[in-house]
């Protein structure tokens, strides 16, 4: 007796548990009153760019009048599989998703869409035949980042005979880190003064950014540019260049991806030449996606997120507004 | 083992292929290019890749002497890796939010603060495995699994950067040599004379070899092991102030993670037996070094990052080998004929010696 009720009482505080993170969500109960409510599986709280995302995403379902049921995976695939479920059951009008990993989520997304319920998948994409699993992807172009980064450096570069390039690459395998070097590798084609003389993967990190750097700055006598796929590993980098007694920004330029605060200061510091944004406030922009897919609109398959680029002068002005 | 001649002796004492490996992947990478050795100064201190080794090898240095010691009683530390991101969170976080966090005082209490943590969760790690008898393994995965997220809870997610020049001086300051690294040998010599130059060494190493019939030869087998674990937190706290200070943030997802392997590892490849009961603080930070000089090395060689794992296992594996008794065995065969006499198991202490999979240690190999 006592055994089924424990049994009960922990299977509910598990579905407690899986919906009560949107604990800010005003509860208005899903469509009766004819708002909107959003199911939203995060990947979980892993860089101060997920929490921006994350915050990004409650202030913009507030504002849009939207109720959110949100989630932390905790970087776990069956979490958000629990989650999406549960976020069936409850009848939301909506699902929206970042993906922890690419593949594994036909049979859940199957589920969704049998039971009527659109799927927005955000930031990361999954890796599936049947694209009518999803109405939408919405997430950076990295590629396009990549090349914007490059694009900056041709035009700088211009009237120079010789610019040698060493880049820090992201997490060997990571999508990010593969577009990112294959966006810079296509636009650097156009001026062929430019060379990568050594790309080593960083993953991602500042120190793995500076023991890259520091080991680079042995070996190689000339670097005119560094190339960083993200904000991180430039920021190590710069630790690298100034212990080598040479001055970042101005010795050796920097390029990063990324636009996090850290970075920011930096570029405004001058430490920084070029930064290429990568937006994780796309809460606004998923809101007016949900909205049209609950009124049955048409949506296109693939909405990239709206992204800038920044250089110093840039940099000192968009400063105060930076959040994260 | 006072009438072998010194070759022989250092042989058989473990550290010759550690160092062989070493000084390999130098003269390689001087080959590919000459400039690696160079060193110069450059505002006041030394500056070159052997520095940087020294440097990025600190951290992983002390941690693998702290694990030396737990693996001397049998144990292992899993939670180093979770242990340096808490204490350098517990740091920036501080600093972060103090008035003035460009204070020495900010700094200094910072690290005081993070480094009394450390020692709370080595006093946990001890209290289940000596108090409460659990495996090592599970044990420390308590912490190693909840540890960062303990970190992650401090520093809310965020990567926080703090601008000390005090605290900066723990992981990038110099004095001639990088303070990381005079720091990591400091602890080693401490290490060393304490351990080997009193019976904490052989007490710690039978504790290792029989936890039980050494508490009824009178020995505080408890106490010794809760003690190892301990020593092996602080050092991880330590490795985790220069890990964050080298570049001045705390980053909860990626400082130390997986380090703990690399500290076990480089336990191993120092001739440290998994098994317990013997160690060599000498062979443990070869064995260290070799790590770190293999990632310098990749790095200004320019091995492509798809290829780097398996470079590093290569190399790791070719040492181990070259460490396994039957291998050693095998090459040995030659000089034993030609030298004939002075056999190896006669020496005392041998019989337990060959039971461990790395290879035989001789006692004090450390003299400092």
């Amino acid at each position: 007796m006592s055994k089924k009720f424990l049994a009960v009482a922990a299977s509910l505080a598990l579905v407690a548990g899986l919906t009560a993170c949107g604990g800010d969500s005003s509860a208005s109960g899903g469509g009766a009153d004819g708002g909107i409510t959003m199911g939203f599986a995060q990947v979980g709280a892993e860089s101060g760019w997920r929490t921006a995302n994350t915050k990004s995403i409650q202030e913009s379902a507030k504002e849009a009048g939207i109720t959110l049921k949100f989630s932390d995976a905790q970087q776990k695939q069956e979490n958000q599989i629990k989650a999406i479920r549960s976020y069936i059951q409850q009848k939301v009008d909506v699902i929206a998703f970042s993906p922890v990993v690419e593949t594994g989520w036909d049979a859940v997304l199957l589920e969704a869409k049998r039971a009527n319920v659109p799927v927005i998948l955000t930031d990361r994409a999954v890796d599936s035949d049947d694209t009518s699993l999803y109405k939408t992807f919405l997430g950076s172009d990295f590629v396009e980042e990549g090349k914007k980064a490059g694009e900056w450096l041709v035009k700088d570069s211009q009237g120079k005979s010789e610019v040698n390039v060493v880049e820090l690459q992201g997490t060997t395998g990571a999508a990010p880190a593969i577009d990112r070097q294959e966006g810079f590798a296509e636009a650097i084609k156009a001026a062929p003064q430019i060379k990568v003389i050594a790309s080593q993967t960083g993953d991602f990190t500042r120190s793995g950014g500076k023991q890259v750097m520091e080991a680079f700055l042995k070996s190689n006598p000339k670097i005119d540019v560094v190339y960083a796929h993200n904000d991180d590993m430039g920021l190590g980098a710069i630790e690298a260049i100034e212990a080598a007694g040479k001055k970042p920004g101005v010795d050796i330029k920097l390029i990063t991806v990324d636009a996090v605060r850290d970075g920011m200061q930096a570029l405004a510091d001058g430490k920084i030449n070029f930064i290429v944004e990568c937006n994780p406030l796309l809460g606004p922009q998923l809101m007016e996606l949900a909205k049209k897919v609950v009124n049955g609109e048409q949506v296109p398959p693939r909405v990239v997120t709206e992204e800038t680029t920044f250089t110093q002068e840039q940099a000192k002005a968009e400063l105060p507004n930076r959040k994260y | 083992m006072t009438s072998a001649r010194p070759l022989d002796r250092f042989r058989s004492s473990g550290l010759l292929w550690p160092l062989v490996a070493i000084v390999a992947l130098l003269a390689a990478n001087a080959i590919v290019r000459p400039s690696f050795l160079a060193l110069r100064f450059q505002d006041g201190h030394l500056y070159g890749s052997l520095v940087d080794i020294l440097k990025n090898g600190a951290p992983t240095m002390l941690i693998a002497l702290g694990m030396c010691l737990v693996i001397a009683t049998r144990g292992i530390d899993l939670s180093v890796g979770a242990v340096v991101a808490i204490s350098g969170a517990v740091t920036c976080s501080y600093i972060a939010a103090a008035p003035d966090p460009t204070s020495a005082r900010a700094a200094l209490v910072g690290m005081g603060m993070a480094l009394a943590l450390c020692a709370v969760l080595g006093l946990w790690n001890g209290f289940l495995v000596a108090a409460l008898g659990i495996q090592p393994i599970i044990a420390t995965l308590v912490l190693m699994t909840a540890g960062r997220g303990i970190a992650m809870l401090i520093t809310d997610g965020q990567i926080i950067t703090v601008r000390n020049p005090v605290f900066r001086t723990v992981g990038a300051g110099f004095l001639v040599l990088p303070v990381s690294i005079l720091i990591a040998i400091a602890v080693f010599v401490l290490v060393a004379v304490v351990t080997r130059r009193t019976a904490l060494g052989l007490l710690i190493e039978s504790v290792g070899i029989n936890p039980e019939a050494s508490r009824l030869a009178g020995l505080r087998a408890r106490t010794i092991r809760w003690t190892v674990y301990v020593f092996a937190a602080i050092c991880a706290g330590v490795a985790g102030l220069m890990i964050s200070s080298n570049v001045s943030a705390a980053d909860a997802n990626n400082a130390g993670l997986w380090i703990e392997m690399d500290a076990i590892l480089a336990v191993v490849i120092g001739g440290t037996s998994l098994a317990g009961g013997r160690y060599s603080l000498t062979g443990t930070l070869l064995g260290a070094l070799i790590i770190q000089t293999l990632t310098t090395t990749v790095y200004s060689m320019g091995i492509a990052p798809e290829i780097t794992l398996v470079f590093k296992a290569v190399v790791v594996i070719a040492v181990c080998l070259l460490q396994a008794p039957k291998v050693r065995a095998a090459l040995g065969r030659r000089t034993r004929r030609r030298s004939a006499q002075p056999a190896p198991d006669a020496e005392p202490g041998a019989e337990r010696s060959e039971q461990t999979p790395t290879g035989p240690i001789v006692e004090k190999v450390t003299q400092p």
